[in-house]
């Protein structure tokens, strides 16, 4: 074992390092978002919405995110093509974020849906007895307060969606661990390169969840 | 638009022989599932070890426990698979070395690592699902087994664990339905399970997504009937009138 390689190329470990953060940055906050949205779908008295909702959700669920990832990479152009009638370059970047946003909107649905039905419904009651509509009862009312509750749920997904950005290396973009493969090649030192790429995922995540669990120790009442 | 849909591709010939390209999600399905299966009993096996071990008294078989599960959470499955496909062969003895990287064929070889790697990575988990189960039961049902005498074995063995596994079935239900779906990360290594197969039909006709359709089905269908057989498991071995079987 020869480590010695390793600090020289450490720019661009970085550049990788760099690139797996922007997708992960990205993708945590279109998730969230695409997945509040639909998590107020599925609470809807709207059948047919909750209904489509649901499906939704059941349906990323039940597919890797790989699948996704490769699909997506291959049909995101096309449709985009179909759409403007004319070609447009849709980097692997694009395609990947698109993927790991509808993807993770699921699982974040799911999480977004707990946390809104763990506040009483008297909250609820009481925004509309004030006179509040829905839009206000939703945005003033309930959900500050069920994010409050679910952000360690939210960021525990958050970290294994970090794990997950890995898989970009299916469709060649240069992620961290991209960046470590090609790089430990050049440098005949392959072994090394995938070990330590494994200890910095090691140490992020963990240190990312010791932190969020003390984090849910202090919110817990 | 210039996309030519054509439903029937399942049906024409691949060009390699007399395979059409069903025969390939065929047998991707069956490499998907002799991935998925094995190394689920195998995870299933070692992580009930590691979850007892966690509630062990005593504190070097709970610590060594712990590190485990730790370690095998916070690394990411790709890089664990990369691990025992390319760095972990390069160590073992000279004969078993060759035996791995030359005897084997290459489907065999990508195979073992692929099975490894997904016993391990998900024995964490269920891991950790053994141990909220065994925790959940109420202290008394320890202290009454070893106040007649169990040995903490039996304990185990009689009253903590068909207990415990009872009440976990939902939770390793759903780590049973994310092997199947980890194991496409097999396609990175070059095993021709089912996402390798439906990638290789989608740039051999081009017709992406109607291979990419089918892939999806076939996973949801494959999620839909474990479930069901999980649930109709769970049932039949619930015990009326107790934790859990109360619901």
């Amino acid at each position: 074992m020869d480590f010695s390689q390793i600090i020289p190329s450490l720019p661009s470990l970085w550049d990788g390092m760099k690139l797996t953060l922007q997708l992960l940055a990205l993708a945590v906050l279109g998730g969230i978002v695409l997945g509040t949205v639909l998590a107020l779908a599925r609470m809807s008295s709207n059948t047919v919405l909750s209904g489509l909702a649901k499906a939704y959700v059941n349906y990323f669920r039940s597919i890797p995110l790989l699948l996704v990832i490769t699909w997506f990479y291959l049909a995101v152009p096309m449709i985009l093509n179909w759409i403007t009638g004319e070609f447009i370059a849709v980097g692997a970047f694009t395609s990947c974020l698109v993927a790991f946003v509808m993807f993770e909107a699921a699982y974040y649905c799911e999480i977004v849906r707990a946390g809104i039905q763990s506040i009483s419904k008297g909250q609820l009651n009481a925004a509309y007895a004030l006179g509040m509509n829905y839009g206000q009862a939703m945005r003033l009312i309930m959900l500050p307060q069920a994010f409050r509750k679910m952000t360690p749920l939210l960021l525990q997904q958050s970290i294994i969606l970090f794990q997950d950005t890995s898989l970009v290396y299916a469709v060649g973009l240069i992620d961290f661990l991209n960046a470590a493969r090609a790089r430990g090649d050049i440098m005949g030192q392959s072994h090394e390169f995938l070990i330590f790429a494994g200890a910095v995922y090691f140490v992020i995540s963990f240190g990312a969840s010791t932190v969020v669990k003390r984090l849910q120790k202090r919110l817990a009442v | 638009m210039n996309y030519n849909w054509d439903w029937n591709i399942f049906f024409k010939s691949t060009g390699i022989g007399s395979e059409i390209y069903l025969d390939w999600f065929i047998s991707g399905l069956g490499w998907t599932i002799a991935v998925a299966l094995v190394a689920w009993i195998a995870a299933l096996a070692i992580g009930s070890v590691l979850g007892v071990m966690r509630t062990l008294p005593g504190k070097v078989l709970p610590a060594i426990a712990t590190a485990y599960v730790e370690l095998f959470r916070n690394v990411p499955l790709l890089v664990q698979l990369f691990m025992w496909y390319f760095v972990v062969p390069d160590y073992l003895p000279e004969a078993t070395q060759i035996w791995f990287k030359q005897e084997l064929n290459p489907a065999t070889s990508a195979y073992i690592s692929v099975v490894v790697c997904l016993a391990l990575f998900t024995a964490a988990r269920v891991c950790e699902q053994v141990r909220t189960g065994i925790q959940a039961l109420p202290r008394g049902q320890s202290a009454a087994a070893l106040a007649v005498g169990f040995s903490i074995g039996q304990t185990y063995r009689y009253v903590l664990l068909p207990q415990a596994f009872r009440v976990i079935i939902p939770p390793l239900t759903s780590e049973f339905l994310n092997i199947f779906k980890n194991s496409s990360v097999a396609s990175l290594i070059g095993l021709m399970e089912l996402l390798a197969q439906t990638k290789q039909t989608a740039e051999f006709s081009a017709n992406i997504f109607e291979a990419f359709t089918l892939a999806t089905v076939i996973y949801f269908v494959l999620n839909m009937s474990l479930m069901t057989l999980m649930n109709l498991i769970e049932k039949k071995v619930r015990i009326p009138g107790m934790m859990g079987g109360a619901k």
